[in-house]
């Protein structure tokens, strides 16, 4: 039943990571697919051009892992599902917003095949997981046929959909800080309680002076919005959060919901964290 | 003839789903499960403009056309999709009236390259303005009842209330989309199709491809919901299939993707109610003005018949000193609307309903309490003029319903304060309106056949609402067979007589008391013999019903005046709600419902439907909403159309209190519309109480309430 | 592109088909496999009803393309009755009314077997374990009456 044309579409299969990034440097324009839960929608519906698809599944032996770093942070192999982070003990003990996150999204049979790193690189501004791993203040590791690099969360994403990943590279791995936090705060406004994509998403957290809010649909991309972190780590009201907050972001009407609603939302949110984090 | 509940054996008895085994194993044949080697799979070019003309088609050199078979309005004996009034054509005759609207088919045996094509062929416009609000179009339709002395009634009122209300669209949903495949051998059209009314596809397919009547076979494959969604608009799919079939000599596939599905197929008409009521200050009611407006999109299809049953509902389960309802169809440039359980009366039950609710808080009077002040009994008078034969008991239905919901400790809840609760009465007539029944002739046959078993003969069809395990208990009842002796025929039409179409909530009571009948008839010729002993004595028995009016039924289609039903089936809804504080994100916790639909012939397919029924009007109020752009669905995806999921799911708590009905087949009334007129305006009401809002419209959404 | 053969064990047998790397498994399970138990709804990822349970988790065949079913172990609606009997859980289905028009019920019944196997994945009960399997016909009420009928049954086997 799928709508597009597969004679326009090709597929390779690397057994390994070496042979991906190899393939990567000598075929320009790859596209990388994992869990395929973003890319066969499209495919489905024939919204995507016809080009050369690299999927990844194999690289499961290498990169699907979800274990404690040295430091007491998180290493997440860019292949680890939604359902990997969600039943694991030490991301509930030390980053249970990752496992909010994962259960917010989608319905089991997504988070069984969705990958963490599927969903950063995708680029949506309304992707779940993605305002919990900028609290978390993420490292991506991104790697290329004789080389590796290390980018933070916050300054991957360029624009709508747009990143600094290179055409020849993949992500390799999300490397998280230890999360040291007195309070933190998930909730994801949806279009009904499951199979939702959201209308706003607040990840939030703080520790004494240190505030972290980072926001999934209310921008062109997920943001972290630091003049409102600042005012409350200043000390402002519930209500003087809010006005900065309005200052900050400019919510935008879609088929979905509104701009208005969507602000209205965001402010009810940022006081229910604030509510519950006084410290 | 009656319930009353004697001794049955199969009656009154969950009897397993005869088709269930099937179903929960993957076995059953859905259309799309056929494999047909060698097929050529179909796709429609649609107009991108809602108004306009077509200009030019351009066909870009770079696809090999001489693979594809094409087809367009030339291609047809008639340019029409035969109906009522027949004024929609199958393509674009150089007009277009609606977005998405066929321009031409085409065929290839690669489904790619055939979605390819369409998406690659270029029509020039000359776009025109468009109507895409209910008014500034011209009128298609309007039905006018009168009853009383409006005037006298509204000057003797104590309090006067106005309001306006109004619905969205709502599309169906039904899991499986759209699908059909047509094969032409010999002259014979045969078509395959997910479907509800396998006459209705005959004769549109007749009439667009000028064949006689036996050069046409329709059969119905196990269909995955239809909620009036198959009811016409099949037909559009299987002309096409047909057409290309006759066109090309080979099998045709038309199978429509999600998305074509719910951009270019029915939905329920958008409608708009402007109430007036007048009433004593204890609140009897005494007069109603409801003018009644619905959207019916670009062509007239069904819509005459849903503003019709619309109106005939808009006074509710009440009695009324003195009404004018006066209903208005206008067409659009929108995709034409269709039928959606209920046709009609959801719309306009929500707005009297929610309408009576304003008015209690109005007057200080409890909801529940308003409507018990006013609630019809056996003798009262209707609008129409008819006389209601039958006692409906809604206080009992009432009482019950306030009891097990714990209704008045709920009330005392504070305005405003995240949580409400909200009643309402509704009631739904049986069966086809007026004099429809009586124009469409049903028959039905039941045959005898040499293994000693019983064939039901019918055009009804299962859609998941049970008709073959209900006909089968009839007839096995009748004839006192055990029930695996008895075999329901798939329905196509070179096979089974024309027992009309399943819709109007008609299929159990009205085409089962004929199925009864021809059950009873073989049975009283079999006088105590075996089947297998009469069949080898006599040869094969058939035994046909036709519908009669019951006596004393009479209703004028020209004064509009008369007994629109036969039967009327009732509810009761009261519905909880919370309001989120954050999100303002309305969740319908629990709907308690009391009904009477006559006798029960199958208690677990009886309350599935009233469950189902439920749920679709609990989307339909608050999460459903169909975002029009130039007049046609622009989030026609499921991700973007939003229907409950489990994780949304309300308790929904059934009660029957059973009357039966002595026309219907074993005292039933019809009970699968009945549960999609009542819960809306219960929700709302809870919602506006839960949130101290005054809503009236539906879908009410978190976007409403945020503010 | 030259369709490639992928080999997978399909309800305890192993399979060879040919088909398109990026093909998706739903389409090669209807139409290579000839198991059609496993439905079309949405192309989506949001109805369900192209459920099947691969490597031991319910997964969506829409959305997965055949070259990462390669080496799988694919579970559909039709390997669960065993010797024509039926699965409780679809015994269940049948005797609660859970099937209306029976579109969604392969997905849906495979969903609720991976819950009864699995309970400890869906915290949040069967509500949770069957929200990705849209229903239209039953309000899913009759479902969830359907799973806690096959796992009490289950429970006291």
């Amino acid at each position: 039943m799928i709508a597009s044309d597969l004679s326009a579409f090709e597929c390779v299969v690397p057994a390994t990571v070496e042979e991906a990034l190899r393939q990567r440097a000598e075929t320009p324009g790859l596209s990388p697919i994992a869990g395929g839960t973003e890319v066969m929608v499209l495919l489905n519906e024939a919204k995507l051009q016809g080009r050369k698809f690299q999927s990844l599944h194999r690289l499961a032996a290498e990169w699907r892992y979800v274990r404690p770093a040295l430091d007491g942070g998180l290493l997440v192999g860019a292949l680890a599902t939604y359902t990997d982070l969600r039943h694991l003990d030490h991301v509930s003990k030390h980053h249970p917003l990752l496992v909010e996150a994962a259960r917010a999204t989608g319905a089991l049979q997504i988070q069984n095949r969705a990958t963490i790193a599927g969903n950063i690189v995708n680029g949506s501004p309304a992707a779940d997981t993605v305002p919990a791993l900028m609290v978390y203040d993420a490292r991506l590791r991104l790697v290329r046929s004789g080389g590796e690099r290390i980018v933070p969360l916050s300054e991957f994403y360029t624009g709508y959909r747009k990143s600094v990943l290179a055409p020849d590279e993949l992500l390799a791995e999300i490397i998280l800080p230890p999360a040291d936090f007195i309070s933190q705060y998930y909730r994801k406004v949806g279009t009904r309680a499951a199979q939702a994509i959201s209308k706003v998403v607040l990840a939030a957290a703080r520790r004494g002076p240190d505030v972290r809010l980072a926001w999934g649909s209310v921008a062109a991309t997920t943001v972290r919005t630091r003049r409102t972190e600042q005012a409350i780590a200043g000390g402002a009201t519930a209500d003087e959060a809010c006005e900065a907050l309005r200052a900050e972001i400019k919510p935008l009407d879609d088929i979905r919901s509104t701009g208005a609603y969507r602000m209205g939302v965001a402010c009810n949110l940022l006081r229910e964290f604030m509510v519950g984090a006084t410290t | 003839m009656t319930s009353a509940a004697p001794p049955y054996r199969y009656v009154g008895h969950s009897v397993l789903r005869r088709e269930g085994a099937d179903k929960v194993t993957g076995r059953a044949i859905y259309i799309d499960d056929r494999a047909t080697p060698g097929c050529l799979h179909a796709k429609t070019l649609r107009s991108t403009i809602p108004a306009g003309r077509i200009r030019a088609i351009h066909f870009p050199p770079h696809i090999p056309w001489h693979e594809f078979t094409i087809a367009d309005a030339r291609d047809l004996a008639e340019n029409v999709v035969a109906l009522i009034l027949d004024d929609q054509p199958v393509f674009c005759d150089g007009i277009v009236r609606h977005l998405h609207e066929p321009i031409l088919v085409l065929a290839h045996p690669d489904h790619g390259k055939a979605e390819e094509a369409v998406r690659a062929i270029r029509v020039d416009y000359d776009e025109e303005p468009g109507v895409f609000d209910i008014g500034p179009g011209p009128v298609m339709k309007s039905y006018r009842i009168d009853h009383g002395e409006i005037d006298a009634a509204f000057a003797e009122s104590d309090v006067v209330l106005e309001g306006t209300y109004q619905t969205g669209a709502q599309e169906h949903v039904y899991i499986e989309p759209n699908g059909f495949i047509a094969e032409w051998k010999n002259g014979v059209a045969t078509l395959r199709g997910s479907l509800q009314c396998p006459y209705y596809v005959h004769k549109a397919v007749m009439r667009a491809l000028g064949l006689p009547a036996e050069k046409v076979n329709v059969i119905q494959e196990t269909t995955g919901g239809g909620f009036g969604g198959k009811e016409d608009f099949p037909s559009v799919l299987g002309i096409h299939a047909a057409l290309l079939a006759r066109k090309s000599g080979k099998t045709i596939r038309l199978m429509y993707n999600r998305n074509e599905d719910m951009a270019s197929s029915t939905k329920r008409h958008p409608s708009r109610s402007l109430i007036r009521t007048g009433c004593t200050r204890d609140g009897k009611l005494l007069a109603l003005d409801f003018e009644f407006l619905i959207d019916g999109g670009a062509y007239s299809t069904l819509s005459a018949v849903v503003l019709s049953r619309g109106i005939l509902h808009g006074s509710g389960p009440y009695r009324w000193k003195a009404a004018r309802l006066v209903g208005h169809c206008h067409f659009t440039n929108s995709p034409p609307y269709g039928a959606f359980r209920g046709f009609g009366a959801p719309q306009s039950q929500f707005a009297i309903e929610l309408h009576l609710s304003r008015l209690a808080d109005q007057l200080g009077i409890d909801p529940a309490e308003l409507r018990r002040r006013n609630f019809l009994h056996r003798g009262d008078v209707l609008p129409t003029g008819q006389i209601l034969a039958e006692d409906p008991n809604l206080e009992a239905m009432l009482d019950r319903a306030l009891d097990i919901s714990d209704y008045h400790e709920k009330r005392k809840k504070p305005r405003g304060g995240g949580s409400g609760v909200g009643v309402s009465a509704t009631l739904h007539g049986t069966g086809f309106t007026g004099n429809g029944e009586v124009y469409l002739a049903s028959k039905v046959a039941v045959e005898a056949r040499a293994d000693g078993k019983a064939t039901i003969l019918v055009a009804s069809t299962e859609i998941g609402q049970g008709t073959e395990t209900i006909f089968s208990q009839m007839v096995a009842e009748a004839l006192g067979i055990p029930i695996g002796d008895v075999v329901f025929h798939r329905p196509e039409t070179d096979r089974v007589p024309n027992s009309g179409p399943t819709v109007a909530s008609r299929t159990c009571s009205v085409v089962g008391r004929l199925v009864q009948r021809a059950a009873e008839q073989l049975r009283d010729r079999l006088s105590g013999a075996s089947i297998a002993d009469h069949v080898r004595r006599h040869g094969v028995a058939r035994e046909e019903a036709v519908y009669t009016p019951p006596p004393g039924l009479v209703w004028n289609e020209d004064s509009y005046r008369g007994s629109a039903y036969g039967a009327y089936s009732w509810a009761i809804m009261v519905a909880e709600t919370t309001v989120d504080p954050v999100t303002r994100a309305p969740k319908v916790e629990a709907i308690w419902n009391t009904t009477d639909v006559g006798t029960i012939i199958n208690p677990v397919l009886a309350i599935g439907q009233m469950e189902g029924g439920i749920a679709q009007a609990v989307g339909w109020a608050t999460c459903e909403q169909v975002v029009l752009r130039k007049g046609a669905m622009a989030n026609g995806q499921m991700t973007n159309y939003i229907i409950p999921t489990s994780a949304d799911a309300p308790s929904i708590v059934v009660e029957f209190m059973e009357n039966p009905y002595a026309e219907g087949a074993y005292g039933s009334k019809g009970v699968g519309e009945l549960p999609m007129d009542g819960p809306a305006s219960a929700i709302v009401a809870a919602i506006n109480h839960a949130a101290d809002a005054g809503l009236a419209h539906i879908p009410a959404t978190p976007e409403d309430l945020l503010s | 592109m030259i369709h490639t053969p992928i080999q997978f064990s399909l309800n305890g047998e192993k399979r060879s088909v040919a088909a398109h790397p990026m093909e998706p498994l739903l389409d090669v399970l209807r139409r290579e496999c000839g198991a059609t138990g496993t439905k079309y709804g949405c192309g989506e990822g949001e109805c369900g009803a192209c459920s099947v349970i691969i490597n031991g988790e319910l997964a969506m065949s829409c959305m997965i393309p055949a070259c990462q079913a390669a080496d799988a172990t694919i579970e559909t609606i039709e390997g669960l009755a065993r010797d024509g009997e039926l699965h409780p859980v679809q015994q269940a289905f049948l005797e609660t009314g859970g099937a209306q028009c029976g579109i969604c019920t392969p997905g849906m019944v495979l969903a609720a077997v991976q819950y009864i196997r699995h309970p400890e994945r869906s915290p949040g009960g069967a509500a949770e374990a069957l929200e990705g399997n849209l229903c239209r016909c039953t309000g899913y009420s009759a479902i969830f009456r359907a799973v806690e009928l096959a796992r009490s049954r289950m429970e006291s086997a």
